[in-house]
């Protein structure tokens, strides 16, 4: 199993890069980890004549804590967040999301910003991102654009990069009160790509309270009355229950419905990322 | 092509790779080095894994033009490494393998477990592993020659420290 032919450049500069992402004429990639592109490439879902390699570029590897705001570079590595190597201002969230994707080889390759690129709608930090309000910035022929991650993914596999476009990495706002937060999700096996994938992220006691659901539509999705629900700690499960309900249902309407078994994983899945939540 | 240098089990290789050629076609075809295993070519399987600069890897998802400059070990490469020695003793012990395809990848797999988590347990080692793909064992037998050689190796650094702080 093999790609088809390419050609590889690895540039030194960020710059050098976006302008051969950019090149006329010609279908384009960059490789961080590679971790998702290299079997696309193999398998021939994705055609590409140039590959630009982009995993040395130390400008994407930065990770830096202000007070307001944590700032993690796009090559960062599951694994570096998995063992702690980036400052967890959200106690333990990202650590916990990290070490539940994929395998470990895995983990040590691939990369936050290739996972956003590529938006799979079943990967774990989209969700995690938008449950978290992040930002991320892009370096483009056009200079420099920041968008949330909620905006940037517009469909399965879809998102506002074009030709030129690189993700420099994501900046993620500070919680005002300590973090509490849960997150589970529903693979056949650990490792496998998941069928449901949900985050919840409460600030402090009272909130802001934000729910991520992934895996269940093209894209992310935040739901606006699950997390109304969980402001002030008084709600029952049965509350929760309905309010998941409304929002599945003004999500996925007509076509887009989700079956009965459906409902019901999805609803499961929230209910133990909130059990999740509340136990810590 | 692509130029490449890589250090190979310790020796420094100079090739020109085609841009497209992964690390265990190289390794397998232009190296001759076949301990490393080629399975579902997806990274689903974990047969083709080796270390490239210490960290567990597929090398069907690695291309050898993004290894220049980088070192990689092979299963060929760890024949004198004391963690290695130990598993192939306790996979021996514990009948750890039938048809032996997915072998060399578990050992390179349960070296990098022993060496990131001391004394790994029953249920760490089966999360660890869930990467390694075995249509045989059923697994069993691998998951209790880990936890075994976990347990002689944290024995032997317990019965050093012992001898050298007394």
């Amino acid at each position: 199993m093999k790609s088809a032919p390419f050609e590889y450049l690895r540039p030194k500069t960020v710059a050098e890069a976006s302008v051969a992402l950019g090149r006329r004429n010609t279908t384009t990639a960059a490789i961080a980890g590679g971790q998702s592109l290299i079997p696309m490439l193999n398998l021939r879902v994705v055609l590409v004549d140039l590959l630009v390699d982009i995993s040395r570029l130390d400008d994407l590897k930065a990770v830096t804590k202000t007070p307001d705001s944590l700032w993690i570079g796009a090559l960062t590595t599951h694994a570096a967040i998995e063992d702690g190597k980036v400052p967890d201002i959200f106690n333990g969230l990202l650590r916990r999301v990290a070490s539940q994707i994929s395998y470990r080889a895995i983990r040590n390759h691939g990369t936050i910003g290739g996972s956003v690129a590529l938006a799979d709608p079943a990967a774990d930090w989209p969700c995690c991102l938008v449950a978290l309000d992040a930002t991320l910035r892009i370096v483009g022929r056009n200079g420099v654009r920041v968008e949330k991650v909620t905006d940037f993914i517009h469909n399965s596999f879809t998102t506002s990069l074009s030709a030129g476009d690189i993700i420099m990495g994501f900046d993620i706002p500070a919680p005002q009160a300590p973090l509490r937060w849960g997150f589970a999700k529903v693979a056949r096996k650990s490792g496998a790509f998941a069928q449901s994938i949900a985050v919840v992220a409460v600030q402090g006691k009272d909130g802001p309270a934000t729910v991520a659901l992934s895996a269940a539509g093209p894209r992310p999705i935040a739901l606006a009355a699950t997390a109304r629900q969980l402001l002030g700690a008084t709600s029952s499960e049965d509350e929760i229950r309905a309010a998941i309900a409304t929002d599945l249902a003004t999500h996925f309407r007509g076509p887009d419905s989700l079956d009965p078994y459906q409902i019901r994983m999805h609803r499961a899945n929230i209910v133990n990322a909130i059990r999740d939540m509340r136990s810590r | 092509m692509s130029a490449v240098t890589i250090e190979l089990n310790g020796v420094k290789v100079a090739e020109e790779v085609e841009p497209r050629l992964s690390l265990a076609d190289f390794l397998r075809e232009r190296c001759a080095l076949t301990a490393t295993h080629i399975g579902c070519e997806h990274g689903a399987c974990g047969a083709c894994s080796v270390m490239v600069d210490g960290v567990l890897t597929r090398s069907c998802l690695t291309l050898a033009a993004m290894c220049d400059g980088r070192s990689v070990l092979t299963l060929e490469g760890l024949r004198s490494d004391p963690t290695t020695d130990l598993l192939r003793r306790h996979f021996h012990q514990s009948h750890a393998l039938q048809c032996g395809f997915c072998t060399p990848g578990m050992l390179i797999a349960a070296r990098d477990i022993l060496l990131r988590h001391q004394r790994p347990n029953d249920p760490m080692v089966r999360h660890e592993l869930s990467g390694q793909i075995c249509r045989c064992t059923g697994y069993a037998n691998i998951i209790k020659a880990i936890v075994a050689a976990g347990e002689e190796m944290a024995g032997t650094l317990a019965a050093t420290a012992a001898h050298a702080n007394p």
